[in-house]
């Protein structure tokens, strides 16, 4: 079955495509293994604490981008994480020279009339304002878990007001019951953005580069003119202008293949545009391995090896040094799944040792099914093993874990995570910029980063001998498993 | 009028869950779909102020987190397990079981699942707040009356000091924490015993359990929490003040001490006793300061704009008129009152002072707001005292700005009041210092 199916406004889950997993303890070795084998399968997990649902991942992505809006068919509180997108664009509006304004975002606000009656003419009346009050490009209709349970219709308000209002209006399948991972909600949100933003090619640019990106600092342009080559990123912070001719450009890169895995291969099978299967650009051999590889595919070879040769010898002195500083510390890292990988690349590439890496899923292939892509593997093979766990975020567990293993520092890529690190006493950061510690400078910030959390832990220290934690001496005192059931 | 809301300043009844992590060690335990706890934390906690998960809130809230499944063949069994696992894992005194959308919708039997556990003695309750059923203002009423219904029992003996205190909403209010320690401080000030049931300090499960005990309750609160107090009549026979306008200030505390004095029974000169100390310590520092107020004022803002709810509008409008003669433009009540409440909050803001009135327009859509705002003359740049969301309209005006209602995501808060005496201060200085950094 081809990937992009553009007559389907829905996708399949990330857990019915790809055979992802939120439930597994073990090392990343053996995870890496049994994925490659094809034997993954998920376990039951008795008791939970809240996740995350794939609305925030779809509503998040696509109201980062510029001209566009976001029209949320559902209750009010599903619209509560507007705020923090909202200061997620002002704040890279900020940082690229972009006057900060308020995101395009709004609610249908259904109610329990509508839930018996039918809140079509709601979601029509959202439509019309977000296209009056903003004037977007496209509008992106979010569904929820009510719009579902109660079967309305919003393909056929999507259709009919693209119609009326002459932009594209697209509804994003990302009801929060239909998938246990939340990053289905990118796959579903590209889909959206496949289906009725990206054009057919009008001529071909192919020193063009898309990079899929969230909202972390652009870090590519200067890097990649140093190819010769020109950063398309992508969604975030883009425009619809430039979306509807991605399928122009000579290639797509992803930094995270947990975000960007449909998108990219999405424009391949649709367009032809080439996706570079590498690891992450992590740590040296990661970042050296995703430069070649784009370099063979954009014709720049030889620019590539100018560049890896130029780029280790800029940061050569100052990387010894830190990894003489940090060599023997340990770290913990949770992260989505292949960031997570690239912060256990980037620990062991400064002479830290991996105490533990728990990650929100596990994605046993991504949507272009090559090996050469497999970020887990690549670890595991340039750096060696570790221990793994998988859970969405259940933070019951990731405390018993911290506990045990005592990690030197913490490090984290999720709001909402990093707390229970410090309650602990121990060092602890959240990468809130994915693109910190990438690339060969990305190693440097990233060891002076740890470096500073660990010479002065006094504020961790204070608020562990003041702090309680939620977790009774019985829990504490479990293997973090405990809960973990039989295969699915 | 439109139905669309852009720029939310409230949420779902699901929003009850903060209602629960700011009762002391005490666990709420959602079952609902995956996101919808995680993204009302981020709501009404992080990103309003940056207030954190607490002691078992944010990511330590267990839930049930339902899937295609559980909405297809039900969610009971998914919620047994959860709630099995929560009474080993989770270091509780009281455990709040919260519905979604999905299991409200798919019909999941809640009540009768939590009913077979409290039989077993476990201290648990169960709110039906599945996210179409309203706001969070409604949805900290259903978890405070689920509690009163299902745990409490009636008291031996009453507590003549006692007074239960029904007031602000923890999480939606960011300065929720400072202004119940600064109620219970006036309140204890008369000499009586506050119980304010949310917070640090305020004594979790046994504060609770003392509800039935207290000699009256008060809400202090247009309306949000009369369904509270009504219910603890119906119930205990308990009595209670409303007293509808949040006290910032000298005036308007004084007022409500003297109405509870006088309601309580108390000996009127010791109330007058600490209302004349606490006058005169704040107007010792307005009195300080009055150079500021005529030198410094002549190119700051003369008209202000509330956009908050009605606790913080009323409150924040009868103390800028009050006491610092400022004047209203139209004010934004955005916490939606019921109908039943519109008529007397309008009468409110139309008698602030005998010529002093302001216009009220209900709604908590950003768009209109902003659009009403922008349609406004001003023949001086006014003062917009709402949320984030209002920064650029506020601008675009060219006013000035501070956030003190959801969302916050311009200043960091902890415990800072605006409720009382030094609250009324602290709200002064945080105007004019939010003019003054301007330039």
């Amino acid at each position: 079955m081809a990937l992009v199916n553009l007559a389907n406004s829905n996708i399949q889950t990330r857990e019915q495509r790809l055979g992802s997993i939120i439930s597994y303890e073990g090392t990343a070795a053996e995870l890496a293994q049994i994925s490659r084998d094809g034997q993954l399968r998920d376990r039951t997990r008795s008791f939970t604490q809240i996740s995350s649902c794939a609305s925030s991942c779809a509503i998040c992505l696509l109201s980062l981008i510029q001209d566009a809006a976001v029209v949320n068919h559902a209750p009010l509180g599903c619209a509560a994480d507007f705020s923090m997108f909202n200061l997620v664009n002002r704040y890279g509006q900020f940082k690229r020279g972009i006057t900060p304004a308020n995101a395009h975002l709004v609610s249908s606000n259904l109610t329990e009339t509508d839930t018996i009656f039918g809140g079509v003419a709601k979601l029509e009346q959202a439509v019309r304002d977000a296209h009056e009050r903003f004037h977007p490009k496209a509008i992106f209709i979010t569904a929820s878990c009510a719009s579902a349970i109660t079967g309305e219709d919003v393909d056929s308000v999507a259709d009919s007001l693209e119609i009326e209002l002459g932009i594209p209006v697209v509804t994003v399948h990302c009801e929060g019951f239909r998938s246990k991972v939340w990053t289905t909600g990118f796959d579903v949100a590209y889909h959206a953005i496949l289906r009725k933003i990206v054009k057919p090619p009008q001529t071909k640019r192919p020193e063009l580069i898309n990079i899929i990106t969230f909202w972390g600092d652009d870090v590519f342009t200067e890097l990649f003119s140093k190819l010769g080559l020109v950063a398309n990123l992508i969604v975030p912070f883009s425009n619809i202008e430039k979306i509807s001719r991605l399928s122009e450009s000579g290639a797509t890169v992803q930094m995270c293949s947990t975000l960007g895995t449909y998108l990219a291969s999405g424009l391949e099978s649709l367009y032809g545009v080439p996706e570079i299967k590498a690891p992450p650009p992590y740590g040296l051999a990661g970042t050296d391995a995703w430069l070649r590889a784009l370099g063979r595919v954009a014709h720049k070879e030889a620019e590539v090896e100018a560049l890896i040769a130029s780029e280790r010898e800029a940061i050569a002195d100052e990387l010894t040094e830190l990894r003489k500083e940090l060599k023997g510390l340990t770290g913990y890292v949770a992260a989505g799944s292949v960031h997570g990988h690239s912060l256990a690349s980037v620990l062991r590439e400064l002479g830290m040792n991996v105490a533990g890496g728990c990650f929100w899923h596990h994605d046993p292939n991504f949507d272009n099914q090559d090996p050469a892509a497999d970020s887990l593997e690549h670890v595991v093979k340039t750096y060696g093993d570790f221990p793994v766990s998988i859970c969405n975020k259940q933070s019951y567990e990731v405390v018993n874990q911290l506990r045990r293993l005592k990690p030197d520092v913490f490090i984290v890529r999720h709001p909402g995570m990093a707390v229970w690190g410090g309650k602990l006493g121990i060092p602890t950061f959240l990468v809130e910029d994915e693109h910190f510690g990438l690339a060969y400078r990305g190693l440097l910030r990233f060891g002076r980063k740890i470096a500073d959390a660990v010479n002065n832990p006094s504020f961790y220290q204070h608020l562990a001998k003041h702090t309680r934690l939620p977790y009774t001496d019985w829990w504490l005192r479990q293997g973090s498993a405990t809960f973990l059931g039989a295969e699915e | 009028m439109s139905t669309t809301i852009e720029q939310p300043r409230q949420f779902c009844t699901l929003g009850g869950q903060q209602s629960v992590v700011a009762i002391e060690r005490a666990i709420p335990i959602v079952h609902g779909g995956p996101g919808c706890s995680n993204k009302l934390f981020g709501g009404m906690a992080f990103f309003n102020g940056f207030q954190g998960s607490g002691y078992a809130g944010g990511n330590a809230v267990p839930g049930t987190n339902s899937c295609e499944k559980d909405i297809v063949f039900g969610g009971e069994k998914r919620l047994r397990e959860v709630i099995d696992g929560a009474l080993k894992v989770m270091d509780g005194d009281m455990f709040v079981v919260l519905t979604g959308c999905t299991a409200d919708l798919v019909g999941d039997d809640t009540a009768t699942v939590v009913s077979e556990y409290r039989e077993r003695g476990v201290p648990i309750v169960h709110a039906s707040t599945g996210g179409f059923k309203g706001n969070n203002y409604r949805g900290h009423e259903l978890v405070v009356e689920a509690i009163i219904d299902q745990y409490l029992e009636p008291a031996d003996r009453l507590n003549p000091n006692l007074v239960n205190v029904w007031s602000v909403l923890p999480y939606q209010d960011t300065f929720w924490a400072g202004n119940l320690q600064a109620i219970r401080q006036l309140l204890e000030g008369l000499g009586l015993e506050a119980n304010i049931l949310f917070g640090h300090d305020s004594g979790g499960i046994d504060a609770w359990k003392k509800i039935p005990a207290a000699a009256f309750n008060i809400v202090l609160s247009p309306w949000t929490g009369l369904s509270i107090a009504e219910k603890l009549k119906q119930r205990f026979g308990t009595p209670y003040l409303h007293y509808p306008v949040l006290p910032i200030g000298a005036v308007e505390t004084s007022k409500f001490l003297r109405s509870v004095g006088e309601f309580a029974e108390l000996r009127k000169e010791d109330v007058e006793q600490f209302i004349e100390k606490q006058e005169a310590y704040f107007y010792h520092y307005l009195d300080r300061s009055a150079d500021f107020f005529m030198e410094m004022r002549w190119d700051l803002p003369a008209w202000f704009i509330n956009v908050s709810d009605s606790f913080y509008s009323l409150g924040i409008s009868r103390f800028l008129v009050n006491e610092l003669a400022l004047k209203p433009g139209r004010q934004f009540i955005t916490d939606n009152p019921p109908e039943e409440f519109r008529k007397e909050l309008i009468r409110q803001f139309a008698t602030l002072k005998e010529k002093v009135s302001a216009e009220v327009t209900f709604t908590h859509d950003g768009g209109e707001i902003a659009n009403a705002l922008r349609n406004e003359k001003f023949d001086q740049p006014p003062l917009v005292i709402g949320t984030s969301w209002d920064r650029d309209v506020a601008k675009q005006i060219g006013g000035y700005h501070l956030s003190i209602a959801l969302p916050i995501t311009d200043r960091l808060v902890l415990d800072r009041a605006y409720v009382g005496y030094a609250g009324g201060l602290r709200l002064v200085e945080d105007i004019y210092g939010a003019v003054l950094t301007t330039y």
